[in-house]
């Protein structure tokens, strides 16, 4: 048993599920939106790069740039469509839509690419390693899946304070109303959310379908380590998102080392944990705090 | 400039009503606003001043009626639509963003404003009390500084029209005389001002003309150099009527 190594394995998976679970923190913290289907929409992502990289005879990294595209835009139509109008029909709505596409992508997948499991051609890199010492081996993969989701999150995190697409954004999630009262055009910010969302969606189906294999029912399973990514790192906290997933990651292997029955369940044991210790989660915002609480902004 | 004679309507409101769901909020409200002018808007809470304002803001749909703007009629346009054209609301209760600092706050409202009059060193000029928190979380402020960052988001979107609701709420005197006397600084540059105000002393004294709105109608409207205070105070408790 080497503890050192599990934990190091461990934060490299967390970087996955912190990947899945930035959209999903996203969505939520501006659009008020619990995606049930962010899951599926990742496992979308990866039989689209099935598909792309099947018929081009590459690697599925060579299609990534159209496959992101096309997931920014689907997330878009999905905004536009489907979540926008369920929005106007208050809070439930938007549940019981997204908990529906969630059942008919599951379905829809099950007819078009059967139930069989897939794999992802991850090219050279699918399989190549690098030791540190003598008993630490790091897959390649892993740790590029690590540093995309650290890039990513980095880059939204930075986009979102920095620019003026950020400050609306961060605006909108504080007080939609006002925010389209002071001039943000709220419909084109919560569209590019939604695009961005499901891109990064589809990039962590990517890393998910070539580190493993996937079929079209994979996507519950994500969506729950997600979620649990999410309310442990803190509702609208990207960084907390990021240590959440990590703290996923690491609780899995650890207890896997000791017992692979028990490692899942150590995972959701952790989520009830911080549930119950700290409800706001690790690295809440204080507005977020607040909101929970249900009192409005300082008079 | 002569300020004898009224300049052209800037703002001409017909036979407005609002509803909200089954509550009519505004009953054929039609209030002129001219250029260059300060409109000041009284009534008992509940008379309908605030719905009036965010109508014209965009903010609330009009049922019936017409809001006609510097010459077009923008009855069915959007906030930002509005806002481009020089229509800027301070609302009440400040509602600033808690988690974004008191700059990018002022950043936010220039989203959709009508020319870069307005840049942040003019805006700091005018509120030297909020330039040096510019870096604080807006929720960190006291509460005439809140509303100084309100004021200043607003004039971001380098407004021709101006409209306030209850800027002195909750205030210290000595706060709200310091935005009082912004607000005349503003005036003399050529904006046009509307604002709802429960201190009917004060609202006479920085406005030159008044609407009293009475259970959503309008109960009176002149220049405050033609009416009395005690025919303000009757049209806003409504007696006398017929």
């Amino acid at each position: 048993m080497n503890w050192v190594n599990s934990v190091i394995q461990g934060m490299l998976l967390g970087g996955q599920y912190a990947l899945i679970a930035c959209g999903l923190s996203l969505t939520f913290g501006v659009m008020r939106i619990v995606n049930l289907a962010h899951g599926d929409l990742a496992v979308c992502g990866a039989y689209l790069g099935l598909v792309l990289s099947s018929a081009f005879g590459v690697p599925v990294w060579v299609t990534l740039p159209l496959l992101l595209p096309v997931a920014f835009a689907a997330g878009l139509a999905l905004q536009v469509l489907l979540f926008g109008r369920a929005l106007r029909h208050g809070v439930l709505a938007p549940v019981l839509v997204t908990f529906g596409l969630s059942i008919m992508i599951e379905n829809l997948l099950q007819v078009a690419a059967t139930s069989d499991p897939r794999g992802l051609n991850g090219g050279a890199l699918a399989l190549a390693s690098f030791h540190i010492g003598s008993s630490i081996t790091v897959s390649w993969l892993f740790l590029t899946a690590f540093l995309t989701a650290c890039g990513v999150l980095s880059a939204l995190q930075l986009t979102l304070s920095f620019t003026s697409w950020g400050r609306q954004v961060r605006a909108t999630s504080d007080d939609l109303d006002t925010a389209r009262l002071v001039g943000v055009r709220v419909r084109p910010v919560f569209a590019t959310v939604a695009g961005i969302a499901v891109a990064t969606a589809a990039l962590a189906g990517v890393f998910i379908g070539t580190i493993g294999t996937f079929d079209p029912l994979t996507g519950t399973n994500v969506l729950i380590f997600a979620f649990e990514a999410v309310v442990i790192g803190g509702i609208g906290s990207l960084w907390g998102t990021l240590v959440g997933g990590m703290a996923l990651g690491v609780t899995q292997v650890v207890v896997g080392e000791v017992n692979q029955a028990y490692a899942v369940l150590a995972v959701n044991l952790l989520f009830l944990a911080v549930l119950t210790v700290r409800p706001g989660g690790l690295f809440t915002s204080h507005q977020a705090v607040r909101e929970l609480q249900g009192e409005g902004a300082p008079g | 400039m002569t300020d004898a004679q009224p300049g052209p309507p800037l703002l001409e409101i017909t036979d407005l009503d609002v509803f909200y769901g089954d509550f009519q909020a505004l009953f054929g409200v039609s209030v002129s606003v001219t250029q260059g002018g300060a409109t000041a808007l009284v009534g008992a809470n509940g008379a309908g001043k605030t719905t009036l304002l965010r109508t014209i803001a965009g903010a609330q749909a009009a049922a019936s009626g017409s809001v006609r703007y510097d010459g077009s009629d923008i009855t069915a346009a959007p906030p930002h639509r509005r806002i481009s054209r020089g229509i800027a609301l301070v609302p009440e209760g400040r509602k600033l963003f808690p988690s974004l600092t008191v700059e990018e706050n002022i950043q936010v409202g220039a989203a959709a404003a009508a020319s870069d009059a307005w840049p942040l060193d003019r805006i700091y000029g005018a509120f030297p009390m909020i330039a040096t928190r510019r870096k604080q979380r807006a929720s960190t402020l006291s509460g005439g500084e809140q509303q100084a960052v309100a004021i200043a988001r607003a004039l971001a979107a380098a407004p021709a029209l101006l409209l306030l609701d209850e800027i002195s709420l909750g205030l210290a005197p000595l706060v709200v005389g310091e935005l009082y006397e912004t607000l005349a600084g503003l005036r003399s540059t050529g904006a046009t001002l509307m604002i709802v105000e429960q201190d009917l002393r004060r609202a006479m004294d920085a406005c030159d003309s008044l609407v009293c709105l009475l259970e959503g109608r309008v109960a009176l409207a002149a220049p405050v150099t033609s009416v009395s205070r005690d025919e303000v105070v009757a049209a806003y408790f409504g007696e006398g009527r017929s």
